[in-house]
């Protein structure tokens, strides 16, 4: 029948139509060319092109990690990666403009002239900042009711401590307001906050506890028995307990169930710290390893051995990179947690450290005996250099507790003495976001984000390693699904098509021509083939020789080698 | 020695009065927003179980007629009317908002076969059983006056479709061939055949306003060129279309309601493979029409259901069914793409919301800001397996559900069948046919 009639062919200067069912492909954004924009006066832009951004700090937000190779996919997934790549590249530039943004800046301390910061005490740091700051300093001398352990709020607002012989006290730091002071009559081996400054965790002698922040008593957990550490892991709302019997126990405080007990069959729990990045619960053990665990296994998910003697204290750094342990041996060490697990620093103490703690923007600070030492690093991204300290302090007692407080530049330390307040400048984050945890917050803003919290809680089984391997494909149910699909269907509805020759004109059609082209290209894919293999065979020969050349230059054979595998 | 300690002035991070907001500082450091992926996954699971709980599509029921509804059609000027047409000859024209019929005319005797609007608004015409094809009055007779046609043709065939073109005062009625009409004339200005069956349905192309399709018993779809005033190709398929639709927004693009239970989109440039075939119903699609915005159309099928389903997508994404609703006849989306109207067995039109779960009514920006990160959540994790799970749960009646498990042994047996053969025989001797072109038997130009 008749053929349609076209559409009148566009001018030169229309630009092809884009068949809208095709994906659209994203071009990078290509700034108008400078020179074209010439305003009125004659007057050129001094700077031209977009503002120049710092590569790190783009670096900061980008996420996709892009060294990681993805199964080979159809073209249509892969330019939609590619389109959502270009999207992140943007956004991360975008976000690294927004931190001109931030108001405030860091602390610091700086000697001058070599003067060691390390000899500098806090009178003299209490003398020579404003008077905001110098009271953040406090000395609060509690000798009656034992050594005390301590615990700031999310927010940094709030304190609580409790003593060894049973003192409780729940206060605003800031304001000095005293929230309550009560005596739990038993003695007190931790205290902690769970998500807000309302509710309290108590360790005491047979139990677990739960009080009010007004003192009052709401649960006594009767399975937690004989704890003697608490980690409150916060977006997850699970309250993990060491106990003394060995086991390891989350308790999820918002419907109050124990989600999991582990038995970390390592005799008593005493050392236990929280890896604020992927929530794991890091154990130290008297064997000198450090066991990582996970409430959806029953088998540690790693376990590192850090000293020769038993480990004493350990510490994570906020972004989950650095784990500083130290241990009977005297030895400070700091290991890299994401890759390597090798140990970057060591350090010999003259005395060893029984307790540690990260701040925010990555000092390290380690309390032995009565005495507390502080390690800076280069900036927020690089670990502690544990050669020099940057700050000494020497407390009235035995330190008992340590913890720095979120947001401000403060080290809370708690000792056989009571509990004091020092100043640490460039401790904390300048920048806090209003949106998770806010020191100013009003009464409705804390309720408005407990209901969020609450509502995007992660389950615990979510708990592992790399806490985006949600967000990553799933290459092996992928290739489970397509052999799946192959069994089923009877063929691979993915493989390419066998070559079909296009009909040509002018007698270029004709089936000797045809079978021609046919040949050629079976011919081709046949010598692709083979050359790949004989590219493996080759590499397999090389490995081979490698193998047993580094066979005959090892040691001589020795009896034990029939128990190699 | 220089220090410097970090002290932040209350002032700037607590409002100065009751009256103002409070002041929320944002830092994007990837640092201090921990678990963003495992946060995200969460707030996706409350947002599609949030959707399942609004889901609730089903707004009015018109009840008037007194015979099963045939036909429906759209006003182009004015959201809230919609007229009707029944299987005893009346035309009921309804107001949406105030859910009433504002008029009623005893158009012809038989069935109105078919009803369409001018493009101007000012007038409807309908087809009927009784062989004649009416032009009526938009607006209601005035005082005194009686309910009237403005013209009347009388033909020699029964007429079973009309559609409008959408610029011109030209419009096309199917019967045993393709007519088409100048308003002004009684005699068609051309008529069209290719085949020897008579023909369900004729539609108008609304982009490139001068091709027309239409559907013949002979299981053909034919299109037209109406200025040259002849057929220019027909695709064959296994069995008859229903209707088709043209897409609003694509020029080539049409979308066949075939008796196989299937919907085919076709790309009328090349229609020997289907760009896409719509496999959800377990009856025969009775009907179909496109939403405004070009990305979805909505089915009606013999089985009491009416389905939603996206363009690209073989599978349809909602489902609307009541106990009361019998075989629905005729679905039509609105022109502002947010309700379904559906004119059944059972003399009732129903009206639903085209998103189920979509809050009606004007939004506040914080509303809208919410709305738009839920669907942006939905659509990021829409292939998690809890979340797919609880986003495609729907509630089907029985005699659906029970026919659907039939329908899928039935499948699944003549698919190992199919593999059998190919493995048991020769390579190459039995033909591996995908699922779009097993459908489509010749094209003819």
């Amino acid at each position: 029948m008749g053929e349609m009639e076209t559409a009148p062919k566009p001018g030169r200067d229309v630009p092809p139509k884009k068949d809208k069912l095709q994906t659209k492909r994203k071009k990078p954004r290509e700034w108008k060319n400078p020179e074209s924009q010439r305003s009125l006066s004659g007057a050129q832009d001094p700077f031209p092109g977009p503002a120049p951004v710092p590569v790190e700090v783009v670096q900061k937000f980008c996420r996709i990690d892009k060294s990681r190779k993805l199964p080979r996919s159809k073209a249509k997934t892969r330019s939609r990666l590619e389109v959502a790549e270009a999207e992140e590249e943007e956004t991360s530039i975008k976000a690294a403009r927004s931190e001109l943004l931030l108001a405030e800046e860091p602390g610091f301390l700086e000697g001058e002239d070599g003067e060691d910061t390390a000899k500098i005490c806090q009178a003299d740091i209490v003398e020579a900042v404003d008077i905001a700051s110098a009271a953040k300093h406090f000395d609060l001398n509690l000798r009656q009711f034992g050594p005390y352990r301590l615990n700031y709020s999310r927010t940094g607002r709030h304190l609580a401590f409790g003593g060894r012989r049973g003192h409780v006290a729940a206060l605003d730091w800031v304001t000095k307001k005293l929230m309550c002071e009560i005596n739990v009559m038993e003695a007190v081996r931790d205290i902690r906050f769970l998500h807000s400054e309302a509710l309290l965790a108590v360790a005491q002698n047979r139990w677990l506890h739960i009080y009010d922040n007004q003192g009052i008593e709401l649960h006594c957990i009767r399975r937690c028995d004989r704890v003697t550490r608490l980690e409150f892991l916060p977006f997850h709302f699970l309250l993990a307990t060491a106990s003394e019997t060995g086991f390891l126990t989350y308790l999820d405080v918002s419907v109050g169930k124990i989600v999991a007990a582990l038995n970390a069959r390592a005799g008593r729990l005493d050392v236990m710290s929280q890896n604020p990045y992927n929530a794991v619960i890091h154990l130290g053990h008297s064997n000198g390893t450090v066991s990582l665990w996970s409430p959806a296994m029953k088998e540690p998910l790693a376990k590192i051995l850090c000293h020769r003697g038993g480990v004493r204290a350990v510490a994570v750094d906020s972004t989950g990179t650095y784990m500083a342990t130290s241990g009977l041996d005297h030895q400070l060490k700091i290991f890299d947690l994401r890759g390597t697990y090798q140990p970057l620093s060591t350090r010999t103490l003259p005395h060893g450290a029984g307790h540690l703690a990260f701040s925010q923007r990555g000092l390290l600070v380690a309390g032995m005996g009565d005495v507390v030492n502080i390690w800076a690093g280069q900036g927020k991204g690089s670990p502690p250099s544990l050669e020099q300290p940057y700050l000494t302090h020497r407390l009235s007692g035995p330190v008992h507790g340590l913890q720095f407080c979120p947001f401000e530049d403060v080290l809370g330390v708690g000792h056989s003495g009571g509990v004091t307040s020092m100043l640490v400048p460039g401790a904390g984050e300048p920048n806090f976001d209003g949106l998770e945890s806010n020191p100013y917050r009003s009464r409705k803003q804390r309720q408005e984000w407990e209901v969020k919290a609450l509502l995007e809680k992660v389950p615990a089984e979510l708990i592992c390693l790399d806490p985006r391997a949600l967000a990553e494909v799933d290459v092996i149910s992928l290739e489970q699904g397509k052999k799946e699909r192959i069994e089923r269907l009877g063929y691979d509805p993915e493989a390419k098509a066998p070559f079909q020759p296009k009909p040509k004109q002018k007698g270029r059609s004709s089936t000797a021509s045809l079978v021609k082209r046919k040949r050629k290209v079976m011919d081709e894919e046949h010598r692709d083939k083979v050359r790949q293999s004989l590219q493996q065979q080759q590499q397999q020969q090389q490995q081979q020789q490698k193998e047993a050349k580094a066979k005959s230059t090892g040691a001589r054979p020795s009896a034990l080698d029939r128990f190699v595998r | 020695m220089k220090v410097k300690m970090l002290s932040r002035n209350p002032d700037n991070y607590v409002r100065e009065t009751k009256l103002d907001l409070q002041r929320v500082p944002r830092n994007y450091d990837p640092t201090l927003h921990p678990f963003e992926v495992p946060r995200e996954y969460v707030r996706a699971l409350n947002a599609t179980k949030l959707e399942r709980v609004f889901a609730k599509p089903f707004l009015a029921s018109l009840d008037g007629h007194r015979d099963g509804v045939n036909c429906l059609a759209k006003h182009p000027k004015n959201l809230a009317t919609i007229l009707s047409g029944a299987c005893d000859g009346e035309v009921r024209i309804w107001n949406l908002t105030q859910r009433n019929c504002i008029r009623t005319i005893q158009a012809h005797e038989g069935f109105v076969r078919g009803i369409c609007t001018r493009f101007c608004g000012t007038s409807f015409f309908t087809v009927g059983d009784d062989k004649t094809v009416k032009q009526w009055k938009m607006d209601g007779p005035g005082y005194g006056e009686e309910e009237e046609p403005l013209h009347t043709i009388l033909g020699k065939t029964v007429y079973t479709g009309i559609d409008h073109h959408w610029k011109e005062a030209v419009f096309a009625t199917c019967g045993q061939q393709v007519d088409i009409w100048d308003e002004q004339r009684t005699n068609p200005i051309c008529s069209m055949t290719w085949g020897f069956d008579s023909i369900s349905s004729v539609k108008f192309n609304p982009v490139e306003t001068f091709l027309l399709g239409s559907c013949a018993s002979d299981r053909n779809i034919v299109l037209y060129d109406m200025r040259q005033a002849t057929p220019l190709k027909k695709v064959i398929l296994d069995m008859r279309t229903n209707t088709i639709c043209w897409n609003p927004m694509e020029a080539f693009i049409f979308t066949a309601a075939n008796e196989d239970y299937n919907l085919y989109t076709f790309d009328m440039r090349a229609l020997d493979t289907p760009v896409m075939v719509h496999m959800d119903h377990v009856s025969a699609v009775l009907d179909v029409d496109y939403s405004p915005t070009g990305k979805e159309f909505v089915s009606a099928s013999f089985n009491k259901s009416i389905r939603i389903f996206p363009v690209d997508k073989s599978r349809s994404r909602e489902v609307y069914h009541t106990k009361r609703m019998q075989h629905v006849i005729c679905v039509k989306w609105t022109s502002d793409s947010k309700y379904i109207m559906c004119g059944s067995d059972e003399m009732n039109i129903r009206l639903w919301k085209a998103n189920a779960s979509e809050k009606l009514g004007v939004l506040t920006s914080r509303e809208k800001a919410a709305k738009d990160y839920n669907q942006k959540l939905k659509e990021k994790f829409q292939h998690y397996p809890h979340i797919k799970r609880i986003a495609r749960h729907r509630h089907l009646p029985k005699s659906i559900y029970s026919q659907i498990q039939e329908q899928r042994i039935m499948k699944e047996a003549r698919r190992r069948k199919e593999v059998n053969r190919i493995k048991h025989s020769k390579p190459g001797s039995v033909p591996i046919v995908s699922e779009k072109k097993k459908h489509i038997v010749a094209v003819v130009k």
